[in-house]
């Protein structure tokens, strides 16, 4: 079998899904001839035309470029948030899942009584703590974010941890810290990157929806959750407002799950 | 029930139970920081920049930041345990656990209703992929959560609202209406918010534990043993469904969240609403309160999952002593 055949096709579709959103709303803010932030009350809630594809919002903005441009602030915000509980989290399942004892019923602890909190009640309250913006919800997925990747990894690097060849390791004097690098991690990583995908949708879905419950990314940032939000008092008549921002959303979320369905279909390939 | 078994399962049993209440401790202490954590002064921030020196002092006695912290603490826990409350609610002026109390039955409503959708889509659904594998129920059943995993559920309930509330008019846009049949009804849209994000998980774990079963060597004997396919199927079905039944359990916490959101969108008075009003009012005991019993609804209902997959399927306590228990 040819490397091509052995990539899964949804692994394809959507890295080319992802690969399009990000150009157009990189591009899109660039040659557009409307401003993302200034009012235009001469066109307020214009219908999709062919001067306004989108059309426009309740403050007479084009809403194509505004998509675009909540599009380049919720997507870097996504990256950004989830690098640091990813690497927090495949380290502490990586210790839990070698070391057991204390380490992995104090990692269990922790998780089963952040856990007990659902989710909107914490960011909600953290958000109310930090104040609402990026700062609550960086801190917010820290605190929260580790945990599937720590039980992840934990239960991949226990079932390795059992193995001839670890036990080898041990013997033949490499140190722990080596052994955990530089052997488990490249083994146990393919997991972990699996549920980055699916974690970074519920991340995205996080984000906006702090957005539609004024606790996310304030005004006049634009911001896919805030856009919804705005539109819901004319859902009715004008439906666009609301809906093309949540198409969005939407869209990403596609991508991302079949990223993560083609990684899950590869690895077990 | 021989002894060595019963022992073994008050072990098993106690261990669960001791692991809650640590969790349950946790999360009081968590519950406890939430005041102390506010940058500044939490006094300062609830009468705001104009308060006068006395008014501050006098909600510092209040709040009870004039004592200790151990000593805070200590009343804290107190207070929580002998009475459940976390305080009289600043901007009502009642106690907050009446507060929640009282909001309660629509979130309940909400849950109950969802669950219930839940097993209502999933079980045909989960039960028709795996006896059909790769028709086209089972091909729709794979392709469909790639669609709604990315969907935030308040715009679900706002797409929901303008097709079946705004231009079919067959459910209200929000709000409750009295009696069953009025809560059913105003319950429809949002229930079925919480269902459609939940039913695709739930649905893949059944449809994959459905096909492992249905392969094993017990379904081979009852075939063969003449028994017809519908009774088959109930076997096959009560043997699938505790991995599910687990996931479930495991989605509470996520359910419960859901109920924050959705009841935002639709307008109901529950608990979620009442922590979003606690929050704007910076309303620290009912912040508590609501934070608090959330937590122990979504412990006790993974305790309730934990014993019930326990006492189905013993293989399971061996299982779960050993993911906790750091056997390497």
């Amino acid at each position: 079998m040819n490397a091509a055949a052995r990539v899964p096709r949804t692994l394809v579709a959507g890295l080319a899904l992802l690969a399009a959103i990000a150009l157009a709303v990189i591009v899109i803010p660039m040659v557009s001839p409307y401003d993302p932030v200034a009012e235009d009350v001469s066109s307020m809630l214009r219908p999709p035309s062919a001067a306004h594809p989108f059309g426009t919002d309740q403050l007479g903005r084009d809403l194509l470029t505004r998509v675009a441009a909540a599009g380049r602030v919720d997507l870097a915000l996504m990256v950004g948030v989830e690098a640091a509980p990813f690497v927090i989290g495949t380290l502490a399942g990586l210790v839990a899942g070698y070391r057991g004892g204390w380490a992995d019923r104090a990692i269990t602890l922790l998780s089963d009584a952040l856990i007990a909190f659902p989710f909107y009640l914490l960011v909600a309250v953290v958000a109310f703590v930090t104040g609402t913006g990026v700062k609550g919800i960086f801190l917010t997925f820290l605190i929260m974010g580790w945990i599937i990747f720590a039980r992840t990894v934990k239960g991949a690097t226990a079932s390795l941890a059992g193995e001839e060849w670890v036990e080898s390791a041990r013997v033949m004097g490499f140190s722990d810290a080596s052994i955990l690098l530089r052997q488990m991690l490249p083994n146990v990583l393919s997991q972990a990157v699996t549920v980055l995908a699916s974690d970074m949708v519920a991340l995205l879905v996080a984000i906006v929806t702090l957005g539609y419950l004024g606790l996310g990314i304030a005004p006049p940032t634009p911001d896919w959750g805030t856009m919804i939000a705005d539109g819901q008092s004319f859902l009715a008549t004008r439906w666009w407002v609301s809906t093309l921002p949540g198409c969005a959303v939407v869209l990403v979320g596609v991508a991302l799950a079949l990223i993560g369905d083609g990684l899950n279909d590869g690895r077990r390939a | 029930m021989t002894t060595p078994r019963r022992a073994a399962l008050a072990t098993w049993l106690g261990g669960v139970i001791v692991h809650a209440l640590l969790v349950v401790a946790l999360v009081a202490v968590g519950v406890f920081l939430i005041v102390r954590l506010v940058p500044g002064d939490p006094a300062q921030m609830v009468l705001g920049l104009k308060a006068r020196p006395e008014q501050i002092a006098d909600m510092h006695h209040r709040l009870g930041l004039d004592q200790p912290l151990w000593r805070q603490f200590a009343s804290f826990l107190g207070t929580l345990v002998t009475t459940g409350d976390t305080g009289e609610s600043i901007a009502y002026h009642v106690s907050s656990r009446a507060l929640v109390m009282q909001r309660m039955p629509v979130s309940l409503w909400l849950i109950g209703c969802s669950a219930a959708l839940v097993v209502a889509i999933s079980l045909p659904l989960a039960m028709t992929a795996a006896l059909h594998k790769g028709g086209w129920i089972d091909q729709l059943v794979r392709v469909v959560p790639t669609v709604t995993l990315g969907m935030p559920e308040f715009w679900v309930g706002l797409v929901l609202i303008l097709v079946f509330a705004v231009t079919l008019k067959v459910f209200p846009v929000g709000g409750t209406q009295p009696g069953i049949d009025g809560m059913l009804y105003s319950m429809a849209l949002p229930s079925l918010v919480i269902a459609l994000a939940q039913t695709p998980f739930i649905v893949r774990s059944l449809r994959t534990r459905i096909l492992d079963v249905l392969g094993a060597d017990f379904v081979t004997t009852l075939r063969a043993a003449g028994l017809p396919e519908r009774a088959i199927r109930r076997h096959v079905l009560r043997n699938s469904l505790l991995p599910a039944l687990q996931l479930y359990g495991m989605k509470v916490s996520f359910l419960m969240g859901g109920t924050l959101v959705v009841e935002q969108v639709f307008g109901l008075k529950g608990v979620g609403t009442l922590l979003f009003s606690a929050i704007t009012a910076r309303d620290f005991p009912l912040i508590q309160a609501v934070a608090m019993y959330c937590a122990l609804g979504v412990v006790a209902v993974s305790v309730a999952v934990e014993i019930a997959g326990g006492l189905i399927d013993h293989r399971v306590r061996g299982r779960a002593a050993a993911s906790r228990g750091g056997a390497r």
